[in-house]
Parts: C-alpha cells; structure tokens; sequence
C-alpha cells in the first residue's frame, strides 16, 4: 500500500513537471506565431524594411522555442500511456478521439509548414510564405482548441456514458463533450495568456535595447507594439479570468474555496482574504489580511449573498488548500501589474515619453518574464485545486495510475529533470543570446551554414568562426528580392 | 461482419499506415543520425543535416499519430503496451528530445557543435534502439491480467528484442544512406553508397534472424508462416523481399540517384507486410485482438470522419513541402 502511493506521487510529480516545462514553450509559440504573422503581413502590407528585419529576428527565436515545444510535447503524448495507464484505458474512449484530431488539424499543419516557413523565404515567394507562417500560427491555436477542450472534460466531463467495464464511453453527441462547460472559458484565458506572454516578452526584449540606444527603430517598434498589446489584452485577460472563476465556483466549488481560502462557510457574505498563511491543519488562515464581504461581491455580485466554505467538503475530497491559494495570488498579482505597466505605457504615450523614459523601460524589462509566471500559476491553481480527482467527482487520480513500482518512476523523473534542465536550459540560453542582440537592418533569417536548401541565391556568407554568431553573419542585403 | 467489426479493422489498418509512414519517414532522419559521425566535419555533415531539417518535424508527427491514433482507437492496447515497454519508452523519448532540439542548437552555439552533433546521434541511435526493441516486445509477447499489464520489469528485455533492435538500428541506416544517395552528390553521395551497402547488407541479415527466430521459437507464428492455407498469403513476402534486396543491391552499385531509396521502403513494406501475418488479429500478443482492445464504435466513427477528410491534404502538404525542398542539397553549387 505505502510504496503503491509512493510510486502515484512520484509519478504527480514526474507529470507535473514534464507538462509544465511543455506549456512553457507552447504558451510562448501560439503567441510568437500570431506576432511573426502580423509581421509578416505588416511587411508585405506596408513594404517597410523594419518589418521584415523584425520579423527575421523574432524567425530565429521561434525555431528553437518551437523544437522545444516539439519534443517535450511528444513526451506528453506518452506520458499518458506510460504513468496514467488506468486513466489511459478509461478515457481513452472519450478524449482519444479529440487529442487524435488534435494530431490531425494542428500537429501536421503547424510541422508541414514550419520547414517552408523556417527556410523556405527564398524558394516559394512572398505570398506564399505569408501563407505558410499563417498556417502555422493557425496550427497552435488549433492546437490549444483540442488540447484544453481535452483537460476541459476532465475538469467538467459532460457528454459521456459509464460502460460496464468501467471505460468512460462517448454519448449520443460529440459537441457535449467538446463544448464541455469550462472550455470556452479556459481556451480564451489560455490563448490571451499566451499572447500576453508575448507581448511582455517583446515589450522586455524592446525596452532592454532602447536602454541602450534610444534610437534603435527596431527596438522602438517593437515596444511599442507589446506596449499596445499590454495596454488593451491586459484588461481583457481580467474579466475573462472572473468570469473564468465564476464559472469554476459553478462547477468546481471546492477548487474556488481553496483559491479563496475559506475553510468556513459564511452564511452573511465573505470577505476576500488578500493575504494570509492557509494553515490546513487547524483548518483556517493565520495572519490574514482580509477585506469583508468583497469575495462575496466579487463571485455573487451581492455583497451579503452567502458563500459555502470548505467544512460542508468531506476532508478526503479537499484539494491542497496552500498551493492554490498561493498560485492563485501570484498569476491574479501579475495580472494587475500587467495592467498597471499598460496603463503606464498608455500615460507614457500620452506625454511622448514612450522611448525616452527609462523608468518604464526598467520596468518592462522586469515584467519580461511575468508570462510564464503567470501561465504556470494559473496552472498549478486549476490542476491542484481539482484534486483528487483526475476526473472531476468520478476518478481519483489514486486511481489512473499504471500499475508501476516506484524505482522505476523515481529513475524516469530523474532522467527527465536531469535532461530537461540541462536541453531546455541551454535552449533558453540560446535564446536569451539572440535576444541581447540588437535587432538592426538587413537582419538575416534562419541560417544553416554555407550550402543547402536554405542558402540564399546568389549570396553565400562564409561559414562562421565564432562562437554564437552564425546568424550574425557579414550583413548582406539578402531581402533585396 | 457487422460495421463496429468493420470499423476495428479499418482502423487497425489506419495504425499501421501511420506506423509505416513513420518508421519511413523519421527512419531517414534517424539514420541519417545514426551515421552522422562517420561523415567529414564541415560541409559535409551541413549538408547531411540540411537535407531533413526542413521535414523532420513533419516526419516526427507519424508517431504522434501512432501513438495518440493507438490512444483512441485502441485504448486498451495502449494501456498495456506502454508500462510493459515503460524504460524503452522513457529512453526512445529522451533520445527524440536530444535528437530533435540538435538540429537547432548546432547552428546556434559553433563552440559546441561537436557536441551537439554527439547528441544528435546518441539521441537517434537510442531513439531507433528502443523502437526496434518495442516491437521485439510486443512480438515476443505480453502478460495481460483483468485489462492491466502483468508481466514483470525485465519482460522486455532479451536477446530476441536485442536482435529486433539491432534490426531497426541497421534498417534505418539504410534509409539514411539511401536518402543521403538520392540528395547529395559528388564525394559525399559516394560515401553514402557506401554506407547503404554495408547497411543493407546488416539490415538483410537481421530481418532474416529475425523472421528464423520468429518461425523456431514461437510454435504459433511456425503455424502461420509455414501452415496451408496461410502459406499463401505468407509466402510471397519472403519471395518479395529477396527481389527487392537484389535489386537493392544492384542499384546501390550503380544508381546515383532516388532507385535505392525506394527499394529501401519496398523493403520496409515488406517486412511490415510480414509483421501484419505474424500478428493478425493480435494488437498485443498473446492475450488481446484487436476487437478486445478496440474503442466503442462511436469514438472510432467520429475519428474516421476527420480521417477521411485529412488524410487526403495531410499528405498533398507534406508532399508540397517535400517539393519545395526537391533536388541535391549541393544543387546551387557550393563555393
Ligand atoms: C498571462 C497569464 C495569466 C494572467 C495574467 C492571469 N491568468 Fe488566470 N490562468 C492562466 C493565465 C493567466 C492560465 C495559465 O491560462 C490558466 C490555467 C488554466 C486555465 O484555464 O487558464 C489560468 C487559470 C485561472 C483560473 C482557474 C480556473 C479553473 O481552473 O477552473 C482562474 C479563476 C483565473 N485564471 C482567474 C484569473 C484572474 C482573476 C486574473 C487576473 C487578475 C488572471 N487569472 C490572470
Ligand atoms: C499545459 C499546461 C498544464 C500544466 C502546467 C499542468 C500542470 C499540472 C500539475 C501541476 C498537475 C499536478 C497536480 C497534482 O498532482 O497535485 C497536473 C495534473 C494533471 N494534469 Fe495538468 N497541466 C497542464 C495541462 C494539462 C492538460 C492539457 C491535460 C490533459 C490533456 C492535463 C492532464 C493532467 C492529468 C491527467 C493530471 C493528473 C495527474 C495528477 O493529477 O497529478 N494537464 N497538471
Ligand atoms: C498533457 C497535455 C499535452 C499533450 C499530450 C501535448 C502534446 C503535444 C505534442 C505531441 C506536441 C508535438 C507536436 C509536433 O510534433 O509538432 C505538442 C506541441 C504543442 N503543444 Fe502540446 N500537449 C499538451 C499540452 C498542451 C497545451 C495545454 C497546449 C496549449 C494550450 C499545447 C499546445 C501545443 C502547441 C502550440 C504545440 C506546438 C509546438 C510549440 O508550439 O511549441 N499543448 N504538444
């Protein structure tokens, strides 16, 4: 029994960090892909050159974010066979068939067309690389449709029937399960999350060069693009996160009472605890800083509405209280500081300061990596606060585990965190090089030595010497097609 | 036959082709990694790489399909065979991880490419290893007790998977040296002639082990190999196949261009031509048929109809993209 449970955490453990590291990539190339397609189009719209070179910049960044996504997205599609294999047999049934169209109207699309879009410039023409990056853009957002349709159902299943050998089996109608209740609500908060991901990454990227040279049109534009972003989808991302939570405390009241915090029950409206240190033990929040009644306003729309708390929950149906209470407030906080940097940017361009004042730069510069931040918190919020159960109220994730002994589990977790710090964090190191480049005229796309399919006509730029430089190579006027 | 029974066929036949065209497709890419180190640092290596970087990835989503096709039409199947496998699995997943992000980061950091060039064929060589050691496992056979895998943690390996492992290590450099025939040319398509014979000659003597293993071992597959009336429909792939490894064999003498690519995956098809006898209708011998393990005939419609309407301009993009790319990788001259 003991090393039964042993092997089920390590095995929370081993999914919970190789999805994480997946979303990363993906929340930061379904965004990277709608940015380099409006590039595009704004190059072949306006003809102006810094489009293109901004568009080539950003090129070289999504070829490495996306083969990351690539490979730790194919460890997902296993990792479900391999450590969840009851869940496996259960569900597949009912999610199989949507994660399978998921292959066959995202995967194909996004991988068939990335090749023309990575290398392809010189060979198909404008207009049809346009429509090879648009495509692929295309791809991850029909990617994310299935895939959180697919984690939606287990959030808020509908649509299904119990076989008698205990499968989950589909219904009469497929939109039941598709359309399941939380999923239009977690596609819109996923997909903005992702483009604000973007968004305050180029913003960062932007803000880093303007520090160092104010005059860098490249850098200018790209700020001030992400600025604009920040300003308008911020607030958008808000109001879609409450009706988000009202729609949870519909159908996940426990998940919103953890997020909350509220051991007890307030029959006469409850109050919204800013802070606190949730003490599950004891079952109530130690030091907390709390304001009445506004979480009822808040998820009620009426100040005095009454609102259940954790004690009408049997203990053994609780979620984790701490962690989503704690992940909750980190993504809503960056949620406000998002708008709060949009607003400023808004002020900013207002007085024409919006390149010149480097407090804001500063400023975005450390907002840069909040995306990711806030993507994970949100995540670790929704997935926690649904346990024990995989699927919601019908099977605990105790039991959609693989019959496997926990050695074997502790050894595959360990070569996974070993192997992904060490790949992933060299990928975002190469990253984060190309990043503290500036952006300048004449930028060159993805380069791939001196031959091959990808080089250039007519132009043929040595091999390079130097470390890290290959896509700094001697500036040609290769787009002078 | 009513139409549920007809359905689990169909989309048994489905899986294969996804698995066919994945073996194929990212076995090129796998052997072309596989036999990285044996070509001339500098241009040479480039080119090797260059002539799959823009396809590879396409090449990799085969397998998704494999596996996630496997996960909705065979649930069950799915559930079984990947704890049984579970090491290989993990190894064949982290060997794609270093394989994949290679092709990237060799361009990214010179100071280190000889190390990523390491990865790329430590990864591809795991990678195809732990493939051709899956299906020794499933083949050899598997423990299934009340819908869970029963065997123990050492099940899959043997000399019999070793032997299956070696096979598809070996075929897939086949497929490498033969693409690399077909898209390089002067000194660099010269050596990979030579690669493609020794390969080919490694890849026939090994699917012969293996199918003699098969029929000496396994009292089961003996009856279907060497039994009326299976007999004749199993007698014509060993047939075949010697044909075309003959000509294989010839053409990687004297062809220079795409002939002994081509012959290469007539040669794959057979050998899954014979898989399909050994197993048919077993999706994980010895325990569980296809129809045992099959999704309910709802969730294998729904699926078939986005088949139907995908497979068709799947393939015409992939074969655009293919297009674009078309001719030797040297072709615009190298100076
Ligand atoms: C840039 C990223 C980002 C930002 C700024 C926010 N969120 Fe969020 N949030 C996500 C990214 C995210 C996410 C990663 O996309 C999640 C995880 C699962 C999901 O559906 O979206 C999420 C989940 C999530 C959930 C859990 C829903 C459930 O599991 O049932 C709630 C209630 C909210 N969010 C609410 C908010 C509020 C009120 C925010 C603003 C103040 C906010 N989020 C900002
Ligand atoms: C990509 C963003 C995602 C992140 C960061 C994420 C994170 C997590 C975390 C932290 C857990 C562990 C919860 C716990 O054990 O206490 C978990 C569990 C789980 N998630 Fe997600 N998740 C994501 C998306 C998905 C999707 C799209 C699916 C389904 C298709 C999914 C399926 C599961 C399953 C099956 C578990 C069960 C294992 C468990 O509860 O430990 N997740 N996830
Ligand atoms: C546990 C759940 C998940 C599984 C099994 C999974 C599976 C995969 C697989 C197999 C790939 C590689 C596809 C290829 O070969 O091109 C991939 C990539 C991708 N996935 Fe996931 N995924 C999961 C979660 C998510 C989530 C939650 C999202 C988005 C909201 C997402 C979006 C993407 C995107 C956009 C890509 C393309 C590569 C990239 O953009 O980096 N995935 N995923």
């Amino acid at each position: 029994m003991f090393e039964h449970l042993d092997a089920i955490v390590l095995a929370r453990i081993q999914f919970a960090f190789t999805v994480s590291f997946h979303f990363i990539f993906p929340s930061f190339s379904i965004g990277l892909a709608s940015y380099l397609a409006v590039l595009e189009g704004l190059w072949l719209k306006t003809g102006q050159q810094r489009y293109l070179d901004l568009f080539k910049y950003w090129l070289k960044i999504f070829a490495i974010a996306f083969a990351m996504g690539v490979v730790s997205g194919i460890v997902m599609s296993y990792q479900f066979g391999t450590n969840w294999s009851d869940f496996s047999d259960r569900a597949g049934p009912v999610i199989g068939p949507l994660m399978a169209y998921e292959v066959l109207t995202a995967f194909f699309l996004e991988a068939g067309f990335l090749g023309v879009m990575l290398f392809g410039m010189n060979k198909v023409g404008k207009r049809l690389h346009f429509a090879a990056t648009c495509m692929v853009a295309l791809g991850t957002l029909i990617s994310a449709t299935w895939i959180l349709s697919v984690n939606s159902w287990m959030h808020t299943p509908t649509g299904f029937e119990m076989g008698a050998n205990g499968q989950f089996l589909p219904g009469p109608s497929w939109w039941a399960i598709v359309f399941n209740p939380s999923f239009p609500y977690r596609l819109m908060h996923t997909v903005t999350a992702s483009y604000l991901t973007v968004a305050f990454v180029v913003g960062g990227v932007g803000a880093w060069h303007l520090l160092r040279d104010r005059g860098n049109v490249h850098a200018r534009t790209m700020f001030s693009m992400a600025m604009w972003m920040a300003a308008l989808v911020a607030p958008v991302q808000i109001a879609l996160g409450d009706a988000h939570g009202l729609n949870t405390l519909e159908h996940q009241p426990q998940k919103v009472m953890a997020m909350e915090g509220h051991f007890e029950s307030h029959p006469d409206g409850a109050p919204l605890i800013l802070f606190g240190i949730p003490n599950s033990a004891e079952k109530r929040v130690d030091y907390a800083v709390e304001i009445p009644n506004l979480s009822s306003l808040i998820l009620k729309h009426d100040l005095h509405a009454p609102l259940a708390g954790l004690d009408t929950i049997p203990d053994d149906e609780e979620p984790p209280v701490g962690i989503v209470f704690w992940s909750f407030r980190v993504m809503v906080g960056i949620g406000f500081a998002m708008l709060g940097l949009g607003a400023w940017s808004l002020l900013a361009r207002f007085r024409r300061k919006l390149y010149d004042w480097r407090l804001l730069h500063r400023a975005a510069l450390v907002m840069a990596p909040s995306g990711f931040v806030a993507v994970i918190a949100g995540w670790i919020t929704t997935e926690v606060g649904r346990q024990p159960y995989v699927i919601y109220n019908l099977l605990r994730t105790a039991d959609a585990a693989s019959p496997l002994d926990a050695p074997a589990v502790a050894a595959s977790l360990l070569a996974f965190v070993v192997v992904y710090f060490f790949v992933f964090g060299a990928g975002v190191w190469y990253i984060l090089h190309l990043m503290a480049k500036p952006p300048h005229a004449g930028e060159t796309g993805v380069k791939r030595g001196d031959t091959g399919p990808i080089r250039t006509a007519g132009i043929t730029p040595g091999p390079t010497q130097n470390p890290g430089d290959s896509d700094v190579l001697p500036r040609r006027k290769e787009d002078a097609e | 036959m009513d139409l549920a029974v007809d359905l689990t066929t169909i989309w048994a036949f489905i899986i294969a082709f996804a698995v066919f065209a994945y073996v194929v497709m990212d076995g090129f890419d796998l052997g072309i990694g596989i036999l990285f180190p044996t070509f001339a640092v500098g241009p040479e290596r480039d080119r090797a790489m260059n002539s799959i970087a823009p396809v590879w990835d396409g090449n990799e989503t085969w397998l998704v399909l494999g596996g996630g096709g496997l996960f909705a039409a065979f649930p069950l199947a799915y559930a079984v065979v990947l704890p049984a496998t579970y090491p290989l699995i993990i190894a064949m997943l982290l060997g794609l991880v270093f394989r994949g992000v290679a092709f990237e980061y060799r361009w990214r950091d010179p100071g280190h490419r000889r190390f990523w060039d390491a990865a790329f064929t430590g990864g591809s060589l795991v990678a195809a290893m732990a493939q051709g050691m899956t299906l020794g496992a499933l083949l050899q056979g598997i423990e299934v007790v009340d819908r869970a895998y029963a065997g123990s943690w050492f099940d899959w390996l043997t000399p019999y998977t070793l032997l299956t492992g070696l096979g598809t290590v070996a075929g897939y450099a086949l497929l490498g040296a033969t693409w690399l025939v077909w898209k390089l040319d002067g000194e660099s398509q010269h050596h990979a002639r030579w690669l493609g014979k020794r390969a080919a000659w490694a890849t026939l003597v090994l699917m012969g082990g293996v199918s003699l293993y098969n029929v000496f071992l396994n009292a089961d597959y003996a009856e279907r190999w060497l039994t009326a009336p299976e007999i004749w429909f199993a007698a014509p792939v060993p047939i075949l196949t010697g044909l075309v490894a003959l000509a294989l064999l010839r053409a990687l003498s004297v062809e220079r261009h795409s002939k002994p690519f081509w012959l290469s995956i007539g040669l794959f098809f057979l050998g899954m031509a014979g898989l399909g006898v050994t197993m048919w209708p077993y999706v994980v011998p010895p325990d569980l048929t296809i129809w045992d393990a099959a999704a309910p005939h709802r969730s294998q419609a729904f699926m078939l109809v986005g088949v139907a309407i995908t497979m068709p301009l799947i393939i015409a993009y992939t074969a655009w993209a293919y297009w674009v790319f078309r001719g030797k990788v040297a072709d615009e001259g190298y100076h």
